[in-house]
């Protein structure tokens, strides 16, 4: 039988998905557990990626694994021109479960049909990064006590952003309300609202988001960035609308938390940070707790 | 004066029609069926006038019948094609082609980030569209729609 992988947040059913959240908060209250002792785990990162990769690697020590694996292309045989499909074939047979991240779409479903251990997608290019949207989720429900019936705000770059479009397709299962915040240039795109639209779900759009705060229950803010805008006058007359202050966050509800996939670099100011509404830190090691349960409901272990 | 009536393209006795198939696609057509390693008789004809795609095609292969899920493997090429089932010199079956609900390793996948464009993968689609054709890709997810439409 062929290995359960995670490569796209689809390959989940919404009961798998609330099984691998519940498991991440039995993981919140006792981290460490030592499921994985005895186990070999890779992480293979052909990009770097040193947060979501020194995620994954905390949560395979606090389950007692051992990890094998490089933290970019150029320190592997990939360098020396080995197909992906070869360092699938061979990284299978050195250990239990693979973890990768690679720059090329498509990627890890690839692997996971080569590999004969479970593969877990920590990102392929702009496509999935499956275990980035569970870890949202994670904090989202944490920090609402629920999935249902919220008002998610994203913010910023919603063109290209993997991890809003991931979020949104994931919550869309739920009574969800969202309001899409962007640039023009920057706008969700068109196949993502017709999913909505057929779903009946609400959706908004707003170029600018002061005026409407007040109505959010999470604002999950990304990065804007100046490569994406084809005129740089575009980026300089808009890069300071998305960005969050704390003055911004007077009337907003009680229980409204901010969420950032991060690194950030300007979006959301250091002055909101001390504001107990903002949770990018606390999301960040949910991330582990997450990734924890992921690991262990792939091998079959919980 | 008489006019005569006359097959572009000689009959069977027994095989397979396939008739409008867009001229320019002909070659694909014999691509995807694999028709250049088949040892029957095959003949063909194209630039056929046609009221309703211009320039059409006609390919005749004698003693040789499909299975649906073969040829509907021509539906991204030629959509409107109509099969002739003959015996004995007789037409004994209809059939059109239909578009399948999944591709496998006919069309290439448009984006060029996709993992299929950079190693020996068979491309993988659902067929997301039936209409005006749309491909979501197994491996990549993105859509190549009609227009960007590539047959290997």
């Amino acid at each position: 039988m062929k290995p359960r992988s995670l490569v796209s947040i689809d390959d989940l059913n919404t009961g798998e998905i609330l099984k691998i959240l519940d498991l991440a908060a039995e993981f919140e209250k006792e981290p460490v557990q030592k499921l994985l002792e005895g186990k070999v785990v890779a992480t293979l990162f052909f990009e770097p990626s040193t947060r979501t990769r020194l995620s994954f690697e905390s949560a395979i020590n606090r389950l007692g694994g051992k990890i094998v694996g490089f933290s970019d292309a150029s320190s592997s045989s990939v360098s020396k021109g080995e197909t992906l499909h070869d360092t699938i074939r061979m990284v299978s047979s050195y250990s239990d479960l693979i973890v990768m991240r690679h720059p090329i779409e498509g990627s890890a479903r690839f692997a996971s049909e080569i590999a004969s251990v479970p593969v877990i997608n920590a990102g392929d290019g702009a496509n999935q990064h499956p275990t980035q949207t569970l870890l949202d989720m994670y904090s989202i429900r944490k920090t609402q006590g629920t999935l249902d019936g919220l008002n998610i705000f994203m913010v910023g770059d919603l063109k290209y952003g993997r991890t809003v479009h991931s979020l949104m397709m994931a919550m869309s299962r739920w009574n969800t309300t969202f309001n899409f915040i962007s640039p023009d240039e920057l706008k969700m795109p068109d196949e993502f609202k017709l999913y909505l639209e057929n779903l009946g779900l609400r959706y908004y759009e707003h170029s600018d988001f002061t005026d409407i705060i007040s109505r959010a229950d999470i604002i999950y803010m990304t990065r804007v960035q100046k490569e994406r805008f084809s005129d740089p006058i575009e980026y300089e007359k808009v890069k300071n609308v998305y960005v969050l202050k704390n003055a911004m966050l007077a009337n907003t509800k009680p229980n409204m938390r901010i969420l950032h996939p991060l690194p950030r670099v300007n979006e959301i100011h250091p002055d909101v940070d001390s504001n107990p509404k903002a949770y990018y830190f606390e999301q960040a090691l949910n991330g582990v707790y997450t990734r924890q349960a992921i690991l262990c409901s792939l091998l079959g272990i919980k | 004066m008489k006019e005569r009536k006359q097959l572009s393209v000689s009959a069977i006795e027994n095989g397979t029609v396939i008739d409008h198939i867009p001229a320019r696609n002909l070659f694909k057509v014999i691509q995807i069926l694999g028709l250049d390693h088949f040892d029957s008789q095959i003949t063909f004809g194209t630039n056929l006038e046609s009221k309703k795609l211009g320039k059409k095609a006609i390919i005749k292969i004698s003693d040789k019948f499909f299975e649906d899920e073969d040829i509907n493997r021509i539906a991204l090429v030629a959509p409107d094609a109509k099969l002739n089932i003959i015996r004995d010199y007789e037409v004994v079956e209809k059939k059109v082609v239909e578009v399948p609900d999944t591709i496998t390793g006919i069309a290439k996948c448009m984006n060029p980030k996709c993992i299929t464009n950079f190693e020996q993968v068979t491309t993988r689609f659902r067929v997301v569209s039936k209409k005006n054709v749309s491909l979501k890709c197994h491996y990549c997810e993105k859509i190549t729609n009609q227009e960007n439409m590539q047959i290997i």
